[in-house]
């Protein structure tokens, strides 16, 4: 399967390549670093950006766990600054909880978690993985960015409008999202962000199909790249709808229509002034019709991360592959038909509610092989606990106490007493942030090397590892304790005036505490990350003796990738072959004589 | 993909033919509107001729009639996707088996579930 | 750095980049017309009644002839350049857009006839989907026109450098163009007439 165009998809000797990095050199610093069509120039964009909208996501986050944990206290230090309108004599509103809480689900998904795990590890990693140049449409990557970057700029600045960010959950239900202050800008960001992600998944799935390097075949690919491909189909076919969804609820706001208010909605003690007809479930079904699969898309990147460093570090190639390809390609199909079991509480008939309950358990199945497939690579491996490994083997218990945690949100009997409580928060939590964020952290000290051609410190990494372990499970795991008990989410003050909870509400106090813990501990990445760029030990281009295409290509890479055109003679995880004379016999390798 | 000079003069001719069908098909639709049928046939039959139209679009202008195998593997996922997107909602916004709802018509305020 | 497989097509896909491109680019416009679908039965299944004969058929008819004589046009520019006829390949492009300007004007008068009246989107459910859907449609519409000024104008150098690219490009948006003919006369009967 000869690839090789006339014009070379590789440098062609040295003076080829020497020719195009003069030319390279001739852009400018903006045409360089900040409009560059190089694949792994933009996936550090999308990283470092989306590092960014974590940390202010988690920001929001830490200044509602105060008021969750001290009700009515004016809010220390910053309390002073936020405004009459949102915190007048330093005591939240409880609008402004509600801004909190919706800008913090939707920058953590949409801004945080997806960029990085997508844009950022897709963009960098996928490419050099199946030995490819540069994505198929390098100019169409740099719009995604920058897509991607307005979009992330409208919702910061709808913080900053009158009547505030948007504050009708990240879910953003009508009647209220249609009638609620902050609701537009955060609809016009989501379009930017919708937009960004269509053109990326366009790339991916192009990408690689067509670009793969000779000798790599389909089950010759990385784990990583299977769960980006279909990760790229997620976003392609299900983020259309909320697209559609938005504009819809953009006209019910600016244009007077009601696909979305009911006849006869009263606000207020007034009647709505809108000709009605409309149905709020509208918008349920198209919202989660994209929101099923786009925690697919937060949990399948992660997955193939884990997998990358798991083989990596137990030096043995993972358990059941075929396994593992079968299982996330249907995975990502089923991942289309079970959206409403979000929906179980609106008055939903027993058929409809039983075909979703069984589409629910059964997207568990192949959930629980890749789980179990990863676990049972651990089975007879030579374990490097290095910083990377030690958050990919946490992944796997925090994974499972996420899905498992899931299950009964699948059926809908058990269901009914646990939707909308700090139960569902809980399990969402577990899998999205002890789960993905682990793994992403997982991705970072693991690829890190071979972007910047360091390594970062391993004793800062081991504490951020044990620190955020520790103080993460701290924060999520008495949530379970509260939804059980009946505590409400999206409570501004916790949910004070029932008396079901006066027995949890303590709790609130512990996890204010551990979430502190946690951003703390987050400082040591933070600073072993920068400290690493400028002072880390330089490493040569596999300094982890890894198998997989990416480790072929100098650290770091420069553009074009590849000196020589890389070929894959063999699987991406043969470790430990019997008979080789290391413990890797890397996928670039061609078989000595 | 016809680069063969003589396939493509070939195929400018289907062009035209396609092309003076579909207004015929147009014309058509619009004859069987004035016939006023019942709701549920005037619904079926405009979309079997739309679909129709629609094939015959897809097939001869856009090529897909020998198209790769790719291009059919990502339009069959569509196409799966969009009849879930099309029927699924409807049926669970109008399934009232074993809730309070009354079993037909349509509820007073046009949306079930939203008191 | 060249990218492969940008002009000639991989050998084990048949394909060229651009060609999967587009093809899952429509992928995603069918579930977003989809989704507006999807959303005119819900609403209109919960409506006690839904109006007929508000809209004006002829209008819609003759826009419907015109988009698909635009297609006819469209693919025509497309054969014209694997004739290697670049002046027919001219006449039929632009006559594609002027096809496409036309259909836009009409679009124009029947919103105004209907504004003039007061019957905006807030008006009724059924204008509110009517008015999202040919709205939708329509910014489509200008996006091709878009593309194809883009062609007829600066792109068009790319015929002398780059031919079999060229054709590849006028082949993309000819793709493209069918599609939203396609969506059209989806929309033609749905609204119009049902």
């Amino acid at each position: 399967m000869d690839n090789v165009s006339p014009h070379g998809s590789v440098a062609h000797g040295h003076v080829h390549e020497h020719v195009h990095e003069h030319a390279h050199e001739d852009l400018g610093f903006w045409r360089k670093y900040v409009f560059s069509v190089d694949h792994k120039v933009i996936g550090i964009q999308y990283a470092v950006t989306a590092l960014l909208f974590l940390f202010f996501g988690f920001s929001l986050m830490m200044i509602m766990r105060w008021q969750l944990a001290y009700p009515g206290r004016p809010i220390p230090l910053i309390g002073q600054w936020l405004g009459q309108d949102r915190a007048p004599m330093g005591v939240m509103l409880p609008e402004f909880y509600n801004q909190l809480g919706a800008m913090h689900g939707t920058i953590m998904v949409f801004l945080g978690v997806v960029p990085l795990a997508v844009g950022g590890f897709g963009n960098f990693v996928l490419p050099l993985q199946i030995g490819a140049p540069d994505m198929a449409f390098p100019k169409l990557n740099m719009a995604s960015y920058w897509s991607y970057f307005v979009g992330g700029v409208v919702m910061l600045v709808s913080f900053f409008q009158r009547g505030g960010a948007a504050q009708s959950g990240w879910t953003s239900y009508p009647p209220l999202a249609d009638i609620a202050p902050g609701q537009t800008m955060w609809l016009i960001g989501m379009v930017f962000l919708i937009t960004s992600s269509l053109l990326g998944s366009i790339n991916f799935i192009v990408t690689t199909v067509q670009l793969r390097a000779k000798g790599m075949s389909w089950m010759r690919l990385p784990f990583f790249v299977w769960a980006q491909f279909v990760t790229s189909f997620l976003l392609l076919l299900a983020f259309p709808p909320l697209e559609a969804a938005a504009v819809l609820q953009l006209m019910d706001r600016l244009a007077g229509t009601s696909f979305f208010l009911p006849t006869g909605l009263v606000v207020s003690g007034k009647i709505v002034p809108v000709v009605g007809h409309g149905n709020p479930l509208l918008w349920q079904h198209l919202f989660w019709f994209l929101a099923h699969p786009e925690v697919y898309v937060l949990i399948l990147p992660a997955m193939g991360i884990i997998g990358e460093v798991i083989a990596n570090n137990t030096r043995k190639p993972l358990w059941g592959y075929k396994a593992l390809v079968y299982s996330v390609t249907f995975l990502g199909f089923m991942s289309f038909v079970v959206w409403a079991h979000h929906m179980f509480m609106t008055g939903m008939g027993t058929v409809m509610s039983a075909f979703f309950q069984t589409t629910t358990m059964i997207i568990s199945i192949p959930s629980v092989v890749i789980l179990t497939a990863l676990l049972l690579s651990l089975w007879g491996a030579s374990i490097r606990f290095t910083t990377p490994m030690l958050f990919a083997l946490a992944f796997l218990p925090m994974f499972g106490i996420g899905g498992l945690t899931g299950l009964p949100l699948g059926l809908a009997p058990s269901d009914i007493p646990l939707h909308d409580t700090y139960y569902v928060i809980g399990h969402f939590h577990y899998v999205v942030a002890p789960g993905t964020l682990f793994a992403l952290f997982a991705g970072v000290y693991y690829w890190f090397p071979k972007a910047t051609g360091r390594k970062m410190n391993d004793l800062l990494g081991k504490i951020h590892f044990w620190g955020s372990l520790v103080t993460i499970n701290l924060v999520f795991m008495p949530m379970f304790i509260e939804g059980l008990a009946g505590m409400n989410r999206r409570m501004y003050d916790g949910g004070q005036q029932y008396q079901h909870n006066a027995g949890v509400l303590h709790w609130n106090v512990v996890q204010g505490y551990a979430a502190w813990g946690l951003g703390l501990f987050q400082l040591f990445f933070i600073v072993n990350f920068f400290m690493s760029i400028k002072w880390g030990t330089l490493v040569d281009k596999n300094p982890w003796q890894a198998t997989t295409l990416e480790w072929l290509a100098p650290s770091p890479p420069g553009h074009g990738n590849f000196l020589t055109e890389p070929i894959a003679y063999r699987g991406p995880y043969e470790y430990s072959v019997p008979g080789a004379p290391r413990d890797f016999s890397p996928q670039f390798e061609p078989e000595k004589a | 993909m016809q680069s063969d000079t003589e396939s493509v003069k070939k195929s400018v001719r289907t062009y035209f033919m396609v092309g003076a069908a579909l207004f015929v098909f147009t014309a058509i639709t619009v004859a069987v509107n004035q016939v006023h049928l019942a709701i549920p046939f005037a619904i079926t039959v405009a979309l079997i001729i739309a679909t129709l139209k629609g094939s015959m679009v897809a097939s001869v202008f856009m090529h897909l009639s020998h198209e790769k195998r790719w291009i059919y593997g990502a339009l069959v996922l569509t196409v799966l996707f969009f009849i879930v997107l099309m029927c699924v909602p409807s049926f669970t916004t109008m399934d009232t088996i074993g809730t309070k709802e009354p079993a037909v018509g349509v509820p007073e305020h046009g949306t079930p579930g939203a008191h | 750095m060249n990218i492969p497989y940008t002009v000639e097509t991989r050998p084990d896909t048949g394909l060229a980049n651009g060609k999967l491109g587009i093809w899952l680019f429509l992928g995603s416009e069918v579930m977003l017309f989809g989704a507006l679908f999807s959303t005119y039965i819900i609403l209109r299944n919960g409506a006690p009644e839904w109006p007929h004969g508000e809209l004006n058929v002829w209008l819609g008819m003759t826009n419907t002839f015109i988009l698909i004589a635009s297609s006819v046009t469209m693919v025509m520019a497309w054969a014209s350049l694997k004739l290697n006829n670049w002046r027919r390949h001219r006449l039929f492009l632009i006559l594609t857009f002027v096809l496409a300007a036309v259909f836009l004007v009409n679009k124009y008068f029947e919103y105004s006839s209907h504004f003039a009246r007061g019957e905006g989107p807030w008006h009724s459910t059924f204008l509110a989907i009517y008015y999202t859907l040919t709205g939708l449609h329509g910014l489509h519409i200008l996006g091709g026109m878009i593309v194809m000024s883009y062609f007829i104008g600066p792109g068009a150098k790319m015929w002398k450098t780059s031919p079999e690219q060229f054709a590849n490009r006028i082949e993309y948006t000819g793709l493209y163009w069918h599609f939203v003919d396609l969506v059209w006369i989806f929309l033609f009967p749905v609204l119009y007439l049902l």
